[in-house]
């Protein structure tokens, strides 16, 4: 089957099914603290800065630039790139970079959030932009 | 309370097989503490306390049991690779504070002739278990970003493989005996960038043990005298995306509470076991550590420095992780143990440091370039 999803459905659970429910309308969320005023990812019902409980959801462009990747070339599914992203609001996350040159990333390098689908809420990935 | 002098390491024991097919993990684990306890000159009945980590089999229930073990204090934090680092200090501790007098410290595992554990994930599953994680890629950021900040060269941690080969040819149980050179490790195959084939470990079957005791006792025994004198763990992890910084490590907070405790510095030390996963991993904790400047790594571990006989700072002279054995993927004993031989006098005569009388031991565990704890000790001979 080619349309066989490729990666794990989240799983999912009630401090974060929000992000997912969001990410099946093409929306990209981040948390952001209220009292501190810090976004933060992977999101968390309490600010890992300050420890309040006033966090918010927050949509992200979901735009950024790469801060550091690996090309993976020894995979039995074939290669692939991890990195982090740091995004336009500040939050850094791990990721992977599809449908670009794998070859052709370098740090500094902006990219986009993409999201890609699974058997549940589809998964965010990001790729180069231009 | 300090742990300063309080407890001594008077039993040691490394495994010597690198390929178990035809033994059990336990079995390992149980060879490990027979032998380690022989070395110190104890019995099994002289164990009161035993810490373990997530690969002994089901946890420290199971296995202290398996071990026929009569105890009061026992512990399993898991922290990867570096847990027996922690254990050590732990039962540096738990001694200190009266709560046991003999600890037994072991580890082993199968993972070339067995499945290895799948990794533990935690909060974090569904936001990073997907995008597929690795030591190898996981390192491999962090040394493309060292290399981006610093200038740092895929020659300069070749200079690492290269010091660990040099040992290596002297310890007849190390799986890489070859002496390597720079060229050797630039042109051995890309696994992720920027690491190649040789800046990576070997993976490795086998284990260690360590038995930790009092000072009145491990003078009673006919073994030479070593004893902590500093110890200092911590963790390191994204923490929330904010102010990501892949070029250091949890060490910059584990070293400086063990060389406070220890009251020394990093010119003193004389000898350094310093986890070596990946070469990327030494160089992010020598500068860590203070041995040399954030960003100074690459240029340290240059020329053979860490050679013994050669270089300014003598470093995992039974060839590491990189070449002699890496058992279950987890360096942190056998770290400790090649600093006890040492420490004791009783390292390979081609690499023994003359006069080692202070030694560091520092390991990392989990994946650097995610989340990971890092531990620090100081040894010293009496």
């Amino acid at each position: 089957m080619t349309d066989k999803p490729k990666y794990p459905a989240p799983v999912g659970n009630p401090e974060t099914a929000h992000f997912w429910d969001a990410a099946k309308q093409g929306k990209f969320l981040i948390k952001r603290c209220t009292a501190c005023r810090e976004p933060h990812y992977f999101p968390r019902s309490i600010c890992p800065v300050c420890f309040s409980d006033q966090t918010v959801w927050e949509e992200s462009k979901g735009e950024g630039v790469i801060y550091s990747y690996s090309l993976m070339r020894k995979s039995p599914t074939g290669p692939y790139a991890i990195g982090y992203v740091t995004l336009d609001e500040g939050p850094s996350l791990l990721t992977n970079f599809v449908d670009c040159d794998l070859t052709a990333l370098k740090i500094g390098q902006r990219v986009k959030v993409v999201f890609k689908p699974t058997d549940g809420a589809p998964l965010p990935f990001f790729t180069p932009v231009g | 309370m300090t742990i300063k002098n309080k407890a001594y390491i008077a039993g040691i024991y490394e495994h010597p097989t690198r390929h178990a097919p035809d033994k059990s993990t336990a079995q390992l684990h149980a060879e490990c503490a027979k032998g380690a306890l022989e070395d110190a000159g104890l019995t099994k009945a002289d164990v009161d306390g035993y810490f373990c980590a997530g690969d002994a089999p089901g946890g420290v229930m199971p296995m202290a049991d398996y071990l026929g073990l009569k105890l009061r204090h026992l512990d399993s934090t898991e922290t990867g690779g570096c847990s027996y680092i922690i254990a050590l200090g732990h039962a540096a501790e738990a001694i200190a504070a009266g709560k046991c007098s003999v600890a037994l410290i072991t580890l082993a595992g199968k993972p070339r002739t067995g499945p290895m554990p799948p990794r533990a994930f935690g909060p974090e599953v569904d936001f990073e278990a997907a995008y597929g994680a690795t030591t190898h890629n996981a390192y491999g950021m962090c040394a493309m970003r060292h290399m981006h900040e610093f200038g740092t060269t895929s020659e300069q941690l070749a200079w690492v493989k290269v010091a660990a080969s040099h040992h290596a040819q002297y310890n007849p149980h190390a799986m890489l005996r070859d002496v390597v050179t720079v060229e050797d490790v630039i042109n051995s195959p890309m696994i992720s960038d920027p690491l190649h084939r040789l800046d990576c470990c070997v993976v490795s079957d086998g284990g260690g043990a360590l038995v930790v005791t009092t000072p009145e006792i491990a003078k009673s025994l006919k073994r030479p005298l070593v004893r902590m004198t500093g110890h200092g763990e911590s963790l390191k992890g994204p923490n929330g995306g904010r102010k990501l910084d892949l070029t250091y490590s949890a060490g910059v907070w584990s070293g400086p509470p063990a060389f406070a405790e220890a009251g020394v510095t990093p010119k003193d030390i004389k000898y350094a076991s310093i986890y070596d996963s990946f070469t990327i991993t030494v160089v992010v904790q020598l500068e860590d550590l203070g041995f040399c400047a954030k960003g100074d790594g690459g240029k340290f571990v240059a020329d053979g420095n860490l050679i013994s006989g050669v270089g300014k700072l003598p470093w995992n002279t039974d060839g590491g992780g990189l070449c002699n054995n890496h058992p279950i993927n987890r360096g942190g004993i056998t770290k400790i143990i090649e600093a006890v031989r040492q420490l004791r006098g009783e390292a390979h005569p081609k690499v023994q440091v003359p006069n080692c009388d202070l030694a560091l031991v520092h390991g990392t565990g989990g994946l650097l370039g995610v989340r990971h704890a890092a531990s620090t000790a100081i040894l010293e001979r009496v």
